[in-house]
C-alpha cells in the first residue's frame, strides 16, 4: 500500500508480527531490519469480495451473517448453536472447517456482538466461550481497543490512565458522558461502545443477504371480478411497483400477478419480457391480454404482483423529442406480440454451427439474445419449405444437369441450372448410412426458381438410387 | 383503365373509418400520360412508400416476396407475419436469401399466425412501432376476415405512422380492397448470368398494376438489381387485354 513516503505495510503475517513489525511501518524501514522480508501488493477489493464470500459462505451455521471490517466475520448465531450441540462445540466445529480451508481463525461467542469482537481479538486462547452474565468479567482485563474504537480515541483513553475495560467501566457513566457528548460516532465514543458491549444498547445484526423480493400488494375492501376492475387494479399495482424498480436501478424480466380469491384459492398469470422494462403503460398493455386467463371465482379479495427475475437496468436515455431509442420500440414489440400469439410464435432467425441449410439457419424466440442470422457466401434461396419435399428429376444426359422436375404432381421442364453445391453429412451426428447432397439452383421455363438436391450418388453403397428433394424456392 | 370493381370503394362510402387526423384527400393524377403499355418508360416505384399494396402471387412462386421485398427499403427492421398454410406450402423466409433483396436477416421478426385474423392484428400491432421499415403479411387463399374494412384499417394505419405494408396473397381471388396499389405478380425467365450462360442469373418478373389510386394501371417486366437495391421496371409488355395467352395462364 502507498503512504505519504513510499509503500507501507498494509498487514502482515504471524512470523512478521513475531520479527517485531507492525501495520503502517515503512517497508524501505523494515527492509533494513529485516532483510529476507517478503513484501506482496495489497489488493483491498480482492479482499473485500473474498471476505464477502466467506460470510456467504458461514452461512452454513446461522442465516445471519456478516462480514465486520477489513477482517473478521459477525454471526448471529441465536437459536442455532443447539443444533451443533452447543457454542463449545460449535466453535470447535468452525475452527476446524476454517483450518481444514487453510485459515487461522480466532473465535468467541458472546451475547452481544460489541463483546465477541473484544473476546475474539484480544482474549488470550484462539476460541473463546462467554456465557449471559459473564461479560463483564471476561471484558475487564481486556484493554480498551477491544471496543472497537479509534486509534485516537483509545491513545486518550490511554493518557487518562484508563487501560483496560474494566477500568473504563469502573469511571462514573455521568462524567465519561460529559468528557465524549460531542462525539456522536459509535468508534470515537467510548459510552456508546460499552452500552453496546455490555447489551444496553441494541446493535442488530444487518446481514448481506440479497435484496427482499420486489413486490406489490393490494388488498381489497369488497371482492372484485371482471376485467375492467382487475385491469385498473394491475395498474395501480405496476404504479407501486415501478418507482420500486427504479429506485433499486432494476427492470422486470417476469412478472407474475396473484388473485387471492374469496373462496379459498389463489390464480396466477405470468408475462414476461424480452427488455428488461419497468414501464407500467408497457407492462399493463402486456397483461391486458393474460388477464382473461384468471379465474375469478367468486372475486378476488387481494392481489399480488411479483417480479418473478430482473435486470439490472439504468435509466432509460430519450431523445429531444421523447421517443425512445428504435431498438426498444422493437422489443417492446416483440413483447405484445408474444403476449398474444405465445413465445414459439414470434420468431428471428439465428445462425448454428452447421453446414446444412436447415440446420444452419433455425427460428428461436425474438426476444431470446444471442447470435444473428448466417452469413454465407453461398447462394441461397428466399424461402426454405419447412422439410424437403421428394420429387422426380430426370437428366437429359447421364450425370449432367436435371433437365425435367416432377414435383407436386406438376412437370416442369428445366432450362437453366448450376450446381452442384455439395453438402457433406455431419458424420459427428448422424447415422453412418445418411447420404450427401448435392444442391442445384434450377429454373423452369416459366422463370420459377427452385433449391432442389439429390441425395447421395449413384454409387456411394448407402442405399438405392440417389433420390431428389425440393428444399427451397427462390424468386 | 380501372375497372368496375376497384371504383366501387369510393371515399364518400368509408367515411366512418375516417379519423380528424387523416389525410386522406385523393391525390392528383400525377401523370395522365398515355395508355399504360404504349410507352417504353416505366415508373419509378421509390422504396418504402408508406401505403398499403397488395400483391397477388400463385402458390408456389416466390417471385412475389421478391418483389416485396424490392419495393421496401433496405436494412430496416422488418416484421414478416405468415399465416400457417403459407409457412408450411411456400416456406419460410430464409436468412442467406434475404440478402440479396436487400432485407437484414439480423432485424428480421417472423411471426407464424394461426389464421389471416391474428395476421392482421400481428400486422396492425406492427404498424404501432415506428421502428420498423416495412411490414409484409403473407395470407394463403380467399380468407373471410380480410375483408374491404380490414384492409382499409391497414391502409390508414399504415399511411399515418409512415410504414410501407405489403400484402401478400397467395392464390387468393383479388377481391375487394382498399389497398392503394394492387398487383399480380409472376416470375419470367431471368436475365443472363454474367459468368455462367446456363445459370440463372437476376431475377425478373412481369408485374401488373391493375389497381392504383395515383397511377395509371399497366404491366411492365420488372428486373431487379440486387447490389443497388433498385427495381428496374423495363421494357413494358403490351396492355393486359392484348397480351399474349400463355403469358397470362402459365401462372397456375
Amino acid at each position: 500500500m502507498q503512504g505519504n513516503h513510499g509503500p507501507v505495510i498494509h498487514d502482515l503475517n504471524a512470523a512478521a508480527v513475531h520479527e517485531g513489525l507492525s501495520r503502517g511501518g515503512r517497508v524501505t524501514d523494515v527492509k533494513t531490519r529485516v532483510p529476507d522480508l517478503i513484501v506482496a501488493d495489497a489488493d483491498i477489493a480482492a479482499d473485500a469480495a473474498d471476505l464477502a464470500r466467506l460470510a456467504a459462505w458461514s452461512r452454513r451455521w446461522c442465516p445471519w451473517t456478516r462480514a465486520d471490517g477489513t477482517d473478521g466475520l459477525l454471526l448471529d448465531t441465536t437459536g442455532s448453536d443447539h443444533l451443533r450441540g452447543g457454542e463449545a462445540a460449535m466453535l470447535a466445529d468452525m475452527l476446524q472447517a476454517f483450518a481444514a480451508s487453510g485459515l487461522t481463525a480466532r473465535l468467541a461467542a458472546a451475547p452481544t456482538a460489541g463483546a465477541a469482537w473484544a473476546l475474539a481479538r484480544h482474549a488470550p486462547g484462539v476460541m473463546t466461550v462467554c456465557g449471559e452474565g459473564e461479560t463483564a468479567e471476561r471484558l475487564a482485563r481486556l484493554p480498551v481497543e477491544a471496543l472497537r474504537l479509534d486509534g485516537e480515541t483509545a491513545l486518550l483513553l490511554n493518557r487518562l490512565g484508563l487501560k483496560t475495560v474494566g477500568a473504563l467501566g469502573a469511571v462514573p457513566r455521568e462524567a465519561l458522558m460529559r468528557r465524549f457528548r460531542s462525539r456522536r460516532e459509535a468508534w470515537r465514543n467510548p459510552v456508546i461502545r460499552l452500552d453496546q458491549a455490555f447489551g444496553r444498547l441494541a446493535e442488530p445484526l444487518k446481514p448481506g443477504l440479497p435484496d427482499t423480493p420486489l413486490r406489490a400488494v393490494k388488498r381489497l375492501v369488497e371482492p372484485v371480478g371482471g376485467m375492467e376492475n382487475v385491469t385498473v387494479i394491475v395498474k395501480a399495482l405496476l404504479d407501486d411497483l415501478c418507482p420500486e424498480m427504479e429506485k433499486r436501478g432494476a427492470g422486470a424480466r417476469r412478472l407474475k400477478l396473484t388473485g387471492y380469491r374469496t373462496d379459498g384459492g389463489t390464480s396466477s398469470v405470468y408475462v414476461a419480457v424480452s427488455r428488461a422494462s419497468r414501464e407500467p403503460g408497457h407492462l399493463a398493455k402486456l397483461f391486458a391480454h393474460r388477464i382473461d386467463r384468471l379465474d375469478c371465482g367468486y372475486g378476488f379479495d387481494a392481489m399480488t404482483l411479483d417480479v418473478m427475475a430482473f435486470d439490472p437496468m439504468d435509466s432509460e436515455a430519450q431523445d429531444l423529442e421523447g421517443k425512445s431509442a428504435a431498438d426498444v420500440d422493437v422489443t417492446r414489440l416483440i413483447d405484445r406480440l408474444t403476449a398474444r400469439l405465445g413465445p414459439e410464435a414470434v420468431m428471428r432467425p439465428a445462425a448454428q454451427g452447421s453446414h446444412l441449410p436447415e440446420r444452419a439457419e433455425v427460428y428461436t424466440h425474438a426476444g431470446k439474445p444471442g447470435g444473428g442470422a448466417v452469413r454465407t457466401e453461398r447462394a441461397r434461396p428466399l424461402r426454405l419449405l419447412p422439410y424437403p419435399q421428394e420429387a422426380q428429376v430426370l437428366y437429359a444426359v447421364p450425370e449432367g444437369p436435371p433437365a425435367r422436375l416432377v414435383w407436386q404432381r406438376r412437370t416442369r421442364r428445366l432450362v437453366r441450372s448450376e450446381g452442384p453445391e455439395r453438402i457433406a453429412p455431419e458424420w459427428w451426428r448422424e447415422k453412418s448410412t445418411t447420404r450427401l447432397r448435392d444442391y442445384y439452383r434450377v429454373e423452369d421455363e416459366a422463370g420459377r426458381r427452385y433449391w432442389i438436391y439429390r441425395e447421395g450418388l449413384p454409387d456411394d453403397g448407402r442405399g438405392g438410387a440417389p433420390r431428389w428433394f425440393v428444399h427451397g424456392l427462390d424468386a | 383503365m380501372k375497372d368496375a370493381r376497384s371504383k366501387k370503394p369510393d371515399l364518400t362510402l368509408v367515411s366512418p373509418f375516417l379519423r380528424s387526423g387523416d389525410t386522406l384527400e385523393r391525390p392528383e393524377k400525377a401523370e395522365t400520360g398515355e395508355r399504360a403499355g404504349t410507352r417504353a418508360e416505366g415508373p419509378d416505384f421509390p422504396a418504402g412508400r408508406a401505403e398499403l399494396t397488395e400483391i397477388f402471387a400463385s402458390g408456389g412462386d416466390a417471385g412475389a416476396a421478391g418483389f416485396a421485398l424490392a419495393q421496401l427499403p433496405a436494412g430496416k427492421p422488418l416484421l414478416w407475419v405468415q399465416d400457417r398454410l403459407s409457412a408450411l406450402e411456400a416456406g419460410r423466409p430464409h436468412g442467406g436469401g434475404l440478402t440479396r433483396f436487400g432485407a437484414d436477416p439480423d432485424r428480421l421478426i417472423l411471426v407464424c399466425a394461426r389464421d389471416a385474423g391474428d395476421v392482421l392484428w400481428t400486422m396492425e400491432e406492427g404498424l404501432k412501432c415506428a421502428a420498423l421499415g416495412g411490414v409484409i403479411g403473407e395470407v394463403w387463399g380467399a380468407a373471410r376476415a380480410l375483408d374491404f374494412t380490414a384492409s382499409k384499417r391497414l391502409a390508414l394505419r399504415a399511411e399515418r405512422t409512415g410504414i410501407a405494408v405489403t400484402l401478400l396473397r397467395f392464390s387468393a381471388p383479388e377481391d375487394l380492397s382498399a389497398a392503394r396499389r394492387r398487383w399480380r405478380v409472376m416470375s419470367l425467365p431471368s436475365a443472363p448470368h454474367p459468368g455462367d450462360p446456363k445459370a440463372p442469373g437476376a431475377p425478373r418478373w412481369r408485374v401488373e398494376l391493375f389497381r392504383a389510386r395515383d397511377r395509371t394501371p399497366g404491366v411492365w417486366e420488372a428486373e431487379y438489381d440486387g447490389a443497388s437495391h433498385r427495381l428496374r421496371l423495363a421494357a413494358p409488355l403490351p396492355d393486359p387485354a392484348l397480351a399474349p395467352p400463355q403469358l397470362r395462364t402459365a401462372g397456375g
